[in-house]
């Protein structure tokens, strides 16, 4: 029935299949969307954030989201900048998987601002910030960079949405997108450098908070270190991300998408930037913790109570962060799929503690003598939001693998024959 | 926010913060501007001016 949809040269799976499919996704997204009336109708009593916990569970997902999508504009910027300027022998394994992490860096950072749109209550105002800005706040700043990266990420999934097989058939679809791609090296310009000051400042933003000295940090000028730590650990664990949907698209297809060498290439770059951040981010807990830590009048395991114990630090820079480290850089290690996969995993969950403990844990922490350690449990309102944004996620990415031509080796590797005769027009727009 | 709004002063913090805001979305601006004027002109078969206009390397980086 939507035949005519479909790249050529690939095969897809029948409506009676997909569509059912899609309805799984479909309810994530109802049960999202219900969630967001009661937000808005009974306003943010529906939620179990309070006067402790003014970040809650959509907090840490927006932060999680931000960071894992980080694989768009890092792969961008390699590939389009680093891979045009300077011989990189690199770029045409990151051409093949460009467009899917262009798709996921769309559906986080759209999902972050939906989100978004509910969590401050009232959406109607949101345009508040732009036109009475505070200048001297980070979160300022991190809203500036959030909205106009998604301007850019919408420009770069637009060329990839007019290559479809029947858009593309309209002379100006198919002339607007070459010329879009023609400048996409200026789009992945001004996303690197947006990314890199919202991923920094979404760090620095806890990093500043010297009331509250689990997050406060010491730094560089008017940074602190959280912000360095929040980017490398962001482009750390994006092409991770990047790495694990296309190998999830490739189980859930059971088709081979990508060569191997893509694989084993996005998970040396994200091993590489994880030993760096591991490293840098041990120095800057050693640091906290006799600079900080004392000079508050505290002790280390202060910190460290209830729900929130040391296993929180053990599992974050420890399990999720040293282990898959030394998976991914080791080449006898990454060669195995299962090993690879597993390291990537214990990456993201890595990234996603992280952003965990430093917008809950330090919320949960007292800072009066008369507090104690407050805990917060989501109520399914908040669950159906975050959920919801996985159902999102779930049916774009599903609908561009369906539509689009999201993967240019798919076709090379899966080749279909039509009356005999292998079909080579994949349906990919070569421009450029 | 604009220089026109009641809360705006000509101070570094301002200047700097607003300034790469409107960098950042001048450059998105002329981008598609780009696009836009380059499929028109395609489109309304003027050739000559497309060619010479047409962003090549170091510009374009592609």
């Amino acid at each position: 029935m939507d035949e005519a949809l479909i790249p050529n040269g690939v095969q897809r799976s029948s409506l009676r299949t997909f569509v059912p499919w899609t309805m799984v996704w479909l309810a994530l997204i109802v049960w999202g969307l219900v969630s967001a009336f009661l937000c808005f109708y009974k306003g943010l009593n529906q939620t179990n954030m309070n006067h402790y916990f003014a970040f809650g569970l959509w907090i840490v997902f927006d932060l999680s989201l931000i960071a894992l999508g980080a694989g768009a504009f890092f792969t961008g910027f390699l590939t389009h900048i680093i891979g045009n300027v300077f011989i990189y022998p690199f770029v045409k394994d990151l051409r093949a998987v460009v467009n899917a992490a262009v798709v996921i860096g769309f559906i986080c950072y759209s999902a972050a601002i939906a989100m978004l749109g509910v969590d401050i209550g009232q959406p109607i105002r949101a345009w508040f910030i732009f036109w009475h800005a505070n200048v001297h706040s980070m979160l300022t700043e991190v809203t500036f960079c959030i909205t106009a990266y998604v301007g850019v990420l919408t420009i770069e999934y637009l060329p990839l949405i007019l290559s479809n097989k029947k858009l593309n058939q309209v002379p100006e679809f198919k002339l607007f997108g070459t010329n879009l791609h023609h400048m996409v090296a200026l789009f992945a310009a001004v996303g690197a450098f947006l990314s890199f000051f919202h991923q920094g400042s979404l760090g620095g933003l806890f990093g500043v908070l010297f009331g509250r000295p689990f997050a406060f940090r010491e730094g560089f000028f008017i940074w602190p270190w959280t912000f360095f730590l929040f980017i490398l650990s962001s482009i750390a664990a994006g092409p991770c991300f990047t790495l694990l949907c296309v190998w999830i698209a490739q189980k859930a297809t059971g088709k081979a998408l990508v060569k191997q060498s893509v694989f084993a290439l996005l998970a040396k770059i994200s091993g590489w930037l994880l030993v760096s951040y591991i490293i840098l981010k041990i120095a800057d807990t050693v640091s906290w913790a006799y600079g900080v830590v004392p000079r508050a009048g505290l002790s280390f395991m202060d910190f460290y109570a209830g729900s929130y114990g040391l296993w929180l630090l053990i599992a974050e820079i420890g399990v999720f962060g040293v282990v898959p480290a030394i998976i991914l850089v080791t080449p006898q290690l990454r060669k195995k799929e299962n090993l690879l996969i597993i390291g990537a995993v214990m990456n993201v969950i890595g990234i996603v503690f992280n952003r965990f403990v430093f917008s809950i844990q330090t919320l949960a922490v007292p800072v009066m003598a008369f507090d104690t350690f407050m805990s917060y449990v989501p109520t399914w309102q908040e669950w159906g939001i975050g959920f919801g944004t996985i159902g999102y996620g779930i049916l774009i990415f599903s609908l561009s693998y369906r539509y689009l031509p999201v993967f240019p080796q798919e076709a090379e590797l899966n080749p279909v024959t039509v009356l005999g005769k292998v079909a080579e027009d994949f349906g990919v727009v070569k421009r450029g | 926010m604009f220089p026109f709004v009641f809360e705006w002063g000509w101070d570094a913090g301002r200047i700097v913060f607003m300034g790469l805001l409107y960098m950042v979305l001048g450059a998105m601006g002329l981008g598609l501007l780009y696009a836009f004027v380059m499929t028109w002109l395609k489109l309304t078969g003027r050739e000559k001016l497309h060619e010479r206009l047409l962003l090549r390397f170091p510009f374009t980086l592609w």
